[in-house]
């Protein structure tokens, strides 16, 4: 019998090593997995590279992780945000790298990664400080970029339902990159704020299907504010 | 001198979308054009975040944390609205499904240049988000921008001067003193908003414009 799911968060994230490359699900704190984070930081690894849309908000979840000084670099599209003070912080005092990318490029590198394809041309960023040194290319008249594929060792997202073959379902936007990320991610590790049989999620609305998932562990949420939470 | 306040400004480019648009407000000034859609038509608004049919902000205790816009505010969603990942999101960008984008800007150039992503300070912490994708993307790509910066100069140049954001990218600028179409002769205007004439505007503006306020009283 196939079994994904892990009793514990701990155990989840217990092989991740000092150097490793790190999605994280989220846009904002909408998605973003932090039970996972909170136990990332507790297992203590070190020089890490995150990838994620933004650079942490307030002290908790990613910014936590960033505050703990456990990330060396940070790939990202929107760093700078009203409550982004502990990575505005480290970037001035040059504590951690910043690559910027463009939110679309972003999730294009990490949908490449995870379906095999070995870069692609896109408009986005052509002629701008972001496409800098990068091979551009005519193509039926519109100018393009070439950018490279995203890979990580592990993705940390967030999902609403999950079974023990790893299928995911999602709850409104929070869904963001996690689909994306588990694809390109040699070890996915997803929260669910719940895990249900196998056989009960509909598999005509199963968003993220179970090869893509490594690994499940159930992470009950307190009840969302909204009286429409059954999203799946 | 008379000028539209921003809610003006917003109802003007309101006024110019039509029903069954795909629009995407910017971040900012151009969030205020959907308190002003004509709410009989059907108009979608997409956020880059994973929706199609955004509706308003939720009412008081209703905000969900995980139903939020590219701002990071709440919102609700409309009944036939949809969630998708980011791929899927930026591939009605970049694919030339949206209809309209509405940004806002810090420089636009004759040629229709947009700079709105980075001041270029070198103490300034880059951050872009999907105003690049946004810019190359939609079919028509608004700029929503007082025409005077702070000091008085004119925000619409002849190069832009600030980092751009996407190039040959702008089809139409809403100012609080006039709109404009950037056409492969210049910049065109098409209606004045204010008590000023053509060349007092020409003056303000400080690049070449060409005249086309009549075609449009014509029309």
């Amino acid at each position: 019998m196939i079994n994904k799911t892990f009793e514990s968060l701990q155990s989840a994230v217990a092989d991740v090593h000092d150097g490793a490359t790190i999605m994280i699900g989220g846009f904002g704190t909408a998605g973003m997995p932090a039970e996972l984070i909170d136990a990332l930081i507790d297992q203590g690894a070190r020089d890490l590279t995150i990838i994620n849309n933004n650079a942490g908000n307030g002290e908790t979840g990613l910014a936590a992780l960033l505050k703990a000084k456990r990330v060396r670099k940070i790939v990202c599209s929107f760093p700078r945000q009203t409550d982004s003070y502990v990575f505005d912080a480290l970037y001035r005092s040059g504590e951690i790298e910043l690559e910027l990318v463009p939110q679309g490029n972003l999730a294009e590198r990490i949908r490449a990664a995870g379906a095999g394809i070995g870069g692609f041309f896109t408009p986005t960023g052509y002629g701008t400080k972001l496409a800098e040194g990068k091979e551009t290319r005519l193509i039926d008249g519109r100018h393009y970029v070439f950018e490279t594929p995203l890979h990580a060792d592990f993705a940390l997202i967030k999902a609403y339902r999950g079974d023990r073959w790893g299928n995911l379902v999602y709850r409104k936007t929070a869904r963001n990159f996690g689909p994306i990320m588990a694809s390109a991610a040699k070890v996915a590790i997803a929260q669910v704020s719940e895990i249900v049989p196998l056989g009960e999620l509909d598999p005509e609305v199963i968003v993220t299907p179970g090869i893509f998932v490594q690994r499940v562990v159930e992470v009950p949420q307190a009840a969302h504010r909204s009286k429409s939470s059954q999203a799946a | 001198m008379k000028r539209l306040n921003r809610d003006e400004m917003a109802k003007r480019v309101a006024a110019d979308i039509p029903e069954g648009a795909y629009v995407n407000l910017g971040i900012g000034v151009p969030t205020l054009v959907a308190n002003h859609l004509d709410p009989s038509k059907e108009i979608f608004l997409h956020s880059e975040n994973g929706l199609l049919g955004m509706g308003p902000a939720p009412a008081p205790g209703e905000e969900d944390d995980e139903l939020i816009n590219a701002g990071k505010q709440h919102v609700t969603l409309l009944t036939g609205g949809a969630f998708f990942h980011h791929a899927d999101s930026f591939a009605m960008m970049r694919g030339g499904h949206l209809d309209y984008c509405v940004l806002g800007a810090f420089q636009v150039s004759v040629k229709g240049d947009l700079a709105n992503w980075h001041t270029g300070a070198p103490d300034a912490i880059p951050a872009v988000g999907g105003a690049m994708d946004l810019a190359i993307g939609a079919k028509q790509v608004f700029v929503m921008m007082e025409l005077l910066t702070k000091q008085g100069e004119s925000k619409l140049v002849e190069e832009c001067s600030y980092p751009v954001t996407g190039v040959q990218c702008v089809d139409r600028v809403y100012t609080d003193l006039a709109a404009f179409d950037v056409t492969p002769d210049g910049l065109s205007v098409r209606e004045i908003y204010s008590d000023i004439g053509f060349d007092e505007l020409q003056k303000l503006a400080g690049v070449p414009l060409i005249d086309a306020t009549q075609n449009r009283r014509a029309a």
